[in-house]
């Protein structure tokens, strides 16, 4: 990839110029739809994706659960919906500014989440283990796209966010 | 021996509390098949201010390890971090360091 044909190229201000086709433009802005409608009218109780957004901070204390949901959890949903409300007015945008970068960072982050969840993906999932289903394979291609965009877009703000050499091998065998 | 009613009656969480009300509480961010490396770390230095090779280091212990201590103090405050990394989409608890 050249410098001219990235997704995301620094703005020299902790911002971004954006480099994205008018397809991943429509996709990201069809996927903000999809996660306002499944943030505002979903059930927490019984989806693993909204349970997997908002974990447990006391999971083996229900009374404190409680506190913590009422303390934190309004502000966690009305954040969210922020968030994706703003990379949706900025889908079309030329530049980004530090605080939609994050708002965009933070919207790919919990459209993995919602997505890798419904896919019970792991670290070693691929292609092949999605083959047999249209639904899944169409839905962990739009997983692989949003990785690579949300990686693109660090890298981005961060030059430095690269993996590790030695991150595969467990350290106790190093 | 019989014991007084009066302990029987009490709940354990409150003797909890009453014996160790200092003990300090710890962040916990758990490993997850979804969350980049990358983002993982990046996240650990915006919220905590860490330098980048400590926040690899805590990286590399959740990926391999499973789990990680990124935090620790007061349970207000460790509320407030578990909040702020669910914000970023971290899977954080907090439990007392016991």
């Amino acid at each position: 990839m050249t410098a001219d044909d990235r997704l995301f190229a620094p703005s020299g201000d902790g911002g971004v110029v954006l480099g994205l086709t008018s397809g991943i433009r429509d996709m990201l802005t069809s996927l903000c739809d999809q996660l306002e409608t499944l943030l505002t009218t979903g059930d927490r109780s019984s989806d693993p994706a909204l349970e997997r957004l908002s974990p447990a901070a006391h999971p083996d204390d229900p009374l404190r659960e409680l506190e913590f949901e009422q303390l934190a959890g309004d502000d966690l949903a009305a954040g969210r919906l922020a968030d994706l409300r703003e990379l949706r007015a900025t889908a079309g945008a030329d530049v980004l500014d530090e605080e939609q970068v994050l708002a965009w960072l933070r919207t790919l982050n919990n459209l993995r989440l919602v997505l890798g969840t419904r896919l019970d993906v792991t670290e070693e999932s691929g292609v092949e283990d999605f083959a047999g289903d249209e639904t899944s394979s169409s839905a962990f291609e739009l997983y692989g796209a949003l990785t690579m965009i949300q990686g693109e877009l660090l890298l981005a703000i961060d030059p430095e966010a690269v993996e590790p050499e030695d991150s595969d091998r467990p350290p106790d065998r190093g | 021996m019989s014991t007084a009613p009066v302990e029987v009656e009490r709940p354990d969480v409150a003797d909890e509390d009453v014996v160790a009300p200092d003990v300090p509480w710890i962040v916990i961010v758990w490993n997850d098949p979804v969350n980049l490396m990358t983002y993982v770390t990046w996240v650990f230095q915006k919220l905590f201010g860490y330098p980048r090779v400590q926040a690899t280091k805590l990286m590399l212990d959740v990926h391999h390890k499973g789990r990680a201590v990124v935090a620790n103090g007061p349970r207000e405050r460790c509320e407030s971090d578990v909040a702020r990394l669910h914000a970023y989409g971290l899977w954080a608890t907090m439990q007392q360091d016991r």
